[in-house]
């Protein structure tokens, strides 16, 4: 059996390295003084696809991204280093999109990919750091979720299951899952594999629609009649047929009030068993303090 | 990040800036006839730079992030012989997975066989690099070159069978020296003979000091005519490890190049099969085979250089004395630009010399397909001896600086590197074997003589000097110029005495003459056309190769016949 395999990929600022003037004086992100990168953790996402690749010889690995048009040098990282095809979701309405428009495109987006079997993206994006799109994916299309992975442990083609190890607070948690379902990968998985020489070569100048001069169209047209491979599919809001409302600013209910650089700090923490007496206790305390209740 | 590539600029200079490049990758792209017929072969000229550039980028990625970092516990741990078996150190398998993966194997083989196809010259910057991650890793994955013998003698049907698994990532290596067959490689007795029952042929005996000798595919040098003992009784055999029938019996406990295993091998009846023609295993194929290895040898010892130097350098600025960091005093930078400059001399050289070494190959590899032009055959003769003059100056040179190098980069470090914990050591350790294996810096003196005596390098000089450069490095030429006159002097007085062992005795000195005077003209070279990258180093050089070409100069003419008794023993 072989396995359709989509790895979900964001090209994010990278805030990794911030310097005095990553930060614009409204509060916002300085795009412009932050290089573009691979969300770090999407990238072991991509990894731990290609290690089932490598297990199911066959298997295809598709990535989506949505983003600006450039945002299709995350595509071709992808295909440098081992995924099979990528689709760039670009459009003009898609544009101030929050996580709840965000994850409705994308599962859109998957859709149309089709008959897959195993979605696996990243855990947070380091722009963001919600960690509520690929949730939010699963939730839409109805899928399992498995949350802070750290490794598909194993995957059995005839029960269509796997076994996965998931990073949780003070150790670590194997649970077993059907297929399909929404993996997101966390920081602490394996590094994603280099590029590979040869596949630099072949699709170093594969591009989308969007990030061709109008005037090369004719050129590009000859090259990928050649090699289709030279060609990124596009797809805009009515490709994925999505809903104008749930798209873009008019489908995220969330507005930034405020940016503020905030240190967190820990106080009083202590640290609980999960034996039923401590759990007990602690709802006992927190409604004597009126927390909840 | 760091990308040890991007991080040097000098190699990019070296891999794309010679006008010769143009005509390498023309010949090696044999017109871009292949264009169509394959997924990754470039369009044209700028097409394949740009290949090159993006794949020394990734392998600048690898190597700064997963060979260098893993050097010092692979140097701790090596090698370990388990049940007749290899087994490398652990890390240097994560190596292996991350060049295999980013498929830097099978660089130069022909894109038919699922190689790269690319020059030699882009071969070595990777390999360079390599090196410069972990030298002892670099025998690993650079013995993939020794499939170049293969396709060149192989008949066509054994390239197609082992070629495209080198390709995959398989590794080789190259049985040659035995117990009692070091240098002298007439005397292998590892003993071929032929099955007619089988129709094969079945290896018996034992080899010695055999790098990566555990490896999937080996080449190796067997006496096949029984009763000969010279090096026409010899042939070369492909040994595949899925055969069965070598066994490792012990690795050598080595002073450095942890990462890679020296093994003593026995062959029991191990079946091979003949590569090329019989009785010109030593006198041809291990020529050829060797040739390629010395100039492997040279990028491995420009890649410790270049380490030697990072880790000096780095060390001098971050370490305060008498209240500022140690860079700062005469006696510590003199060491550090003297370092650097011998470091772009001895790079200018090595990718001078793989230039050479890319046309002749092309211009063989095309006269397998069609005749050649009486132009071409020329330029075949023409470059084949300009490689097989510049091969010795540059591995035994290189060598030799690595060494100086290696062992300043721990004098920088004063107390310290004299340390374990510090990677100046390590690289001292590994350099030392630079100039012994592949032929000991005095082999290199043996093969380079005759070009000393019948003026290929002259030739060379005089062909630098001709050649124009920027007037701010026309006073830097004009001292080069007098160097080169120097050496030519003492060339003659060596050959006035007509003395072969006279000749021999003077031999070391001229060699170093032919080397200096070589890599400051290229040097000025180079400066001439990035001031920028190699202004400094071209007159540091030149101040260094003054006082060592008068040094040997003088060795020279104050020698005479009556003094060789002083030398004999």
């Amino acid at each position: 059996m072989s396995l359709k395999i989509v790895v979900l990929a964001k090209q994010v600022p990278d805030t990794r390295n911030v310097g005095p003037d990553a930060m614009t004086e409204q509060g916002t992100i300085n795009r412009a003084a932050l290089p573009a990168v691979f969300n770090p953790e999407d990238l072991n996402a991509l990894e731990q696809a290609l290690r089932l690749k490598d297990q199911f010889p066959g298997s295809t690995i598709s990535v989506v991204t949505m983003g600006l048009p450039k945002s299709a040098e995350v595509i071709r990282e992808a295909l440098y280093r081992g995924a099979d095809e990528g689709f760039v979701v670009t459009d003009r309405v898609l544009g101030g999109a929050d996580t709840l428009a965000t994850s409705y495109t994308l599962a859109q987006a998957i859709k149309k990919v089709g008959n897959y079997d195993i979605i696996l993206c990243g855990r947070q994006a380091i722009d963001g750091d919600t960690a509520q799109v690929g949730p939010q994916i699963a939730q839409k299309l109805g899928l399992t979720q498995v949350t802070y992975a750290e490794e598909i442990l194993s995957l059995d083609e005839s029960a269509r299951k796997v076994v996965i190890r998931r990073l949780i607070d003070g150790g670590v948690e194997t649970v077993e899952a059907p297929l399909p379902l929404v993996v997101t990968v966390n920081g602490s998985a394996a590094p994603c594999r280099p590029r590979n020489a040869k596949r630099v070569m072949k699709y170093k100048k594969a591009t989308a629609v969007a990030e061709r001069a109008p005037e090369q169209a004719e050129a590009y047209a000859a090259l990928i009649a050649v090699k289709p491979f030279m060609d990124i599919p596009q797809w805009g809001a009515a490709d994925i047929e999505a809903d104008p409302n749930q798209i873009g600013k008019a489908g995220s209910p969330t507005n930034v009030k405020a940016v503020k650089n905030i240190v967190f700090k820990a106080k009083e923490s202590r640290t609980l068993t999960a034996s039923d007496a401590d759990v007990e206790g602690l709802i006992k305390e927190l409604l004597e303090e009126k927390i909840i209740g | 990040m760091a990308n040890f590539y991007t991080d040097h600029p000098e190699i990019k200079f070296n891999l794309e800036s010679s006008p010769l490049m143009n005509r390498i990758v023309e010949l090696r792209e044999k017109g871009f006839a292949n264009e169509e017929n394959s997924d990754y072969a470039p369009a044209d000229y700028a097409d394949a730079i740009d290949n090159y550039n993006q794949v020394c980028e990734l392998a600048g990625d690898i190597v700064s992030n997963v060979i260098a970092p893993n050097a010092e516990a692979v140097d701790a741990e090596g090698p370990h012989c388990e049940n007749g078996r290899v087994r490398y150190a652990s890390k240097t398998y994560e190596n292996l997975e991350a060049t295999v993966k980013a498929g830097l194997c099978g660089v130069t083989m022909p894109r038919r066989f699922g190689g790269l196809n690319f020059p030699v010259t882009a071969y070595t910057a990777i390999n360079e690099m390599i090196a410069a991650g972990d030298a002892g890793f670099e025998n690993i994955w650079s013995l993939q070159d020794c499939i170049e013998t293969l396709y060149e003698f192989g008949d066509e049907d054994q390239r197609s069978r082992f070629i495209p698994r080198i390709c995959a990532g398989e590794t080789m290596s190259m049985d040659l020296t035995e117990p009692d067959a070091g240098s002298d490689l007439q005397r292998v007795m590892l003993k071929a003979t032929y099955s007619e029952e089988d129709k094969c042929w079945y290896l018996n005996g034992v080899k010695r000091f055999i790098t990566n000798g555990d490896s999937d595919l080996h080449l190796v040098l067997a006496r096949s005519e029984e009763g000969t003992h010279d090096a026409r009784g010899l042939s070369m055999f492909i040994y595949d490890k899925r055969d069965g029938g070598v066994n490792v019996r012990r690795i050598e406990n080595k002073m450095g190049i942890h990462g890679s295993p020296t093994c003593e091998l026995v062959y029991k009846n191990a079946k091979a099969e003949l590569c090329g023609r019989r009785k010109f295993g030593l006198i041809k194929y291990v020529m050829a085979l060797m040739n390629g290895a010395r100039l492997g040898i040279a990028a491995q010892a420009v890649g410790i250089s270049q380490a030697s130097y990072d880790e000096a350098l780095a060390y001098a600025k971050d370490r305060k004395q008498f209240g500022k960091a140690i860079i700062n005093f005469p006696a510590v930078y003199d060491m550090l630009s003297t370092m650097k400059a011998r470091l772009d001399a001895g790079r200018a050289l090595l990718y001078q010399t793989a230039r050479y070494v890319d046309i002749y190959k092309s211009l063989e590899d095309i006269e397998r397909e069609r005749k050649l032009t009486d132009e071409e055959k020329a330029d075949l003769k023409l470059y084949n001896r300009l490689a097989s003059a510049c091969t010795p100056l540059t591995k035994g040179m290189n060598a030799e600086y690595s060494n100086i190098n290696s062992y300043d980069s721990i004098q920088v470090h004063g107390g310290s590197g004299y340390m374990l914990e510090y990677a100046c050591q390590r690289l001292y350790r590994d350099a030392r074997i630079t100039s012994i294996y592949e032929g000991t810096t005095q082999l290199q003196t043996v093969a380079a003589l005759p070009h000393i005596t019948t003026g290929t390098y002259s030739q060379i000089l005089e062909e630098l000097e001709a050649a124009a450069v920027a007037p701010e490095f026309e006073a830097l030429k004009a001292r080069a110029k007098a160097m080169d006159a120097k050496y030519n002097e003492a060339i003659e007085h060596a050959k006035a005495a007509n003395d072969n062992e006279f000749l021999d005795l003077c031999s070391r000195h001229l060699y170093e003459l032919a080397g200096n005077c070589v890599m400051a003209q290229l040097l000025i070279r180079d400066a001439s056309v990035n001031a920028e990258l190699f202004g400094t180093s071209a007159k540091v050089y030149m101040n260094y190769a003054e006082a060592e070409v008068a040094k040997h100069y003088n060795f020279v003419m104050g020698l005479s016949a009556d003094q060789m008794a002083d030398y004999r023993k």
